[in-house]
Formats: structure tokens, sequence, C-alpha cells
């Protein structure tokens, strides 16, 4: 349970990053560390104690791999996050060209 | 497992510098240090697939990152309200752990997951797809349409990204 714990722990600081600064470029680190937290949460669910790899091969036994289907996903899902990353650093670049800053208590107005 | 925990907490470590430090470059650098951490741990977790995506994908992301930070690296202030931004950031992290609790107290314990759906997947899926590797079986034949799915968003975001740093036909 404590490495359930310690994956909480790093989903939290991703949380208050996101919460409490006000830099784009510290959110979308925030946002990062949450994907993070997220896929290593996910492999942890599906960790068998003393399992193995979830390959076949001849000469091993089939009982005891660990789980793949949560391993499909987060391979899905750690590609999308590389998308998304790049979608929000484009637009940060943008408004950084638009307002000449980054932080967000100073992009209010509505520039044309 | 401890270094499994060993490596968690060098991770949080990254994770906490990451968002302390005022230097935006060093920030992406510490973030860098995590993603290669989750690296590790999913080889000790037995998902090697994984483990190789995730060094890929993390360099990538250090590069675009480093491409939106530098030479924009101003000193940001963190003048304001400064008590009450804390205090309503804290309540809202209490709020979800408090519902996390609740959802994680039914979890499995750690090392012996349910695996309803898998069990069938590792009696049939060598037979049924003809691929050594469950992963790739699960993502290329029993849910292809996920990487389908998959698939369009990474060009969606690809068109987005064009569109949103497109230099022609912008008004100056």
């Amino acid at each position: 349970m404590s490495v359930y714990f310690l994956c909480l722990v790093l989903f939290s600081v991703g949380l208050y990053c996101i919460l409490r600064k006000r830099n784009l470029i510290k959110i979308i680190i925030g946002i990062v560390i949450m994907e993070y937290a997220v896929h290593l949460f996910f492999i942890l669910v599906g960790y068998r104690m003393n399992g193995r790899v979830p390959i076949h091969s001849p000469d091993q036994t089939v009982l005891d791999m660990v789980d793949p289907l949560p391993q499909a996903l987060v391979l899905t899902a750690i590609v999308i996050g590389l998308a998304v990353t790049a979608m929000i650093a484009a637009i940060a670049m943008r408004v950084y060209e638009k307002y000449g800053t980054f932080d967000i208590t100073k992009i209010r107005k509505l520039k044309g | 497992m401890l270094e499994l925990q060993l490596l968690l907490i060098f991770m949080i470590i990254g994770a906490i510098i990451a968002v302390k430090e005022k230097d935006l470059l060093s920030s992406v650098i510490a973030v860098g240090t995590v993603g290669l951490g989750l690296s590790l741990v999913f080889l000790i977790l037995k998902a090697p697939d994984l483990a190789i995506v995730q060094l890929v994908v993390e360099i990538l992301v250090i590069i675009i990152l480093i491409r939106a930070t530098i030479r924009r690296d101003l000193p940001f202030s963190t003048s304001g309200r400064w008590f009450f931004n804390t205090l309503v950031t804290f309540v809202f992290i209490g709020v979800f752990l408090v519902f996390i609790y609740l959802y994680i107290k039914d979890l499995p314990q750690f090392g012996q997951p349910i695996m309803k759906i898998a069990q069938r997947f590792i009696a049939e899926g060598l037979r049924e797809t003809g691929a050594t590797n469950l992963v790739s079986s699960v993502i290329l034949d029993y849910r292809a349409y996920d990487t389908l799915g998959e698939a369009t968003i990474l060009f969606t975001a690809v068109m987005g990204v064009l569109a949103v740093m497109r230099k022609v036909g912008r008004k100056k």
C-alpha cells in the first residue's frame, strides 16, 4: 500500500503546481507530472508479485504473468499525452508572442 | 520492492524541485529526471514496452518544453494574495485526497491483481492473435479501435500545432 501512497504524493505535487503557480510553463509541467503519476498508478494496479513479463516464451509457465491490459492502455495514453503536451506548448508559445509574458494574471486583455 | 520505493521517492524529489525552482530551464530538466525515473520504474514493474516508449516520449517532451522556454526566461513575481491562494490550493488538494482515499481502500492489495479479463487474454491470446507479445496482441487486435482513435488524436494534435504556429496569413 505504501507504493500507492507514494504515487498519490507525486500526483498531489502536480496538482499543487497547477493550482498554485501562475507561470504557463509551470502549469504545463504540473500537467506532465500528473500524467506520469496516473500512468504509474495503472501499472501498479496491474502488477503481480513475482510475475514475469507478458511475453510468451516456450520454456516457462503461463500462470504468473503481470496484467497485460493496463500496459496496453497506458501505452496508448503515453502517446496521447505527448500530443497534448505539444499542443499546449504551441498555444503557450503563441500566447507569449501575443502578450510578451507567461504570467496568467497578466493575460486578461482580449487583443484581436 | 525497496528499489521501487527509492525510485519513487527520487521522482517525488525531482517533481518538488521542478515545482519550486525559479529558473524555467532548470525546472524543465528536473521534469526530465521524473520521466526517466518513471522509465526505470516501468522496467522494474515488468513492462519493457512501456519503458522504451516512455524513454522516447520523455526526450521529446523535454525538447518541446525547452523550445517553448528558451530565451523567454523571465523572472516571475509571487506577490498578490499569497495566503488566500495557498489556503485555497490546500483545501482543494484535501478534498481530492478524501475522495481518492474512499476509492483506494477498495483496491486489491499491491501485487495481487484481479485480472478477470486478462486471464482470457493470457490463456487464448497466442492462439487467437498469433502474437507472442501479449501487449501488442491487446493494442493491435482486441482493442484495435483504441489504437485507431489514438492515431486520430495524434494527427488532430499535429494539425492543431501546425495551425497555431502558422506564420502565413497572420495579421501584423
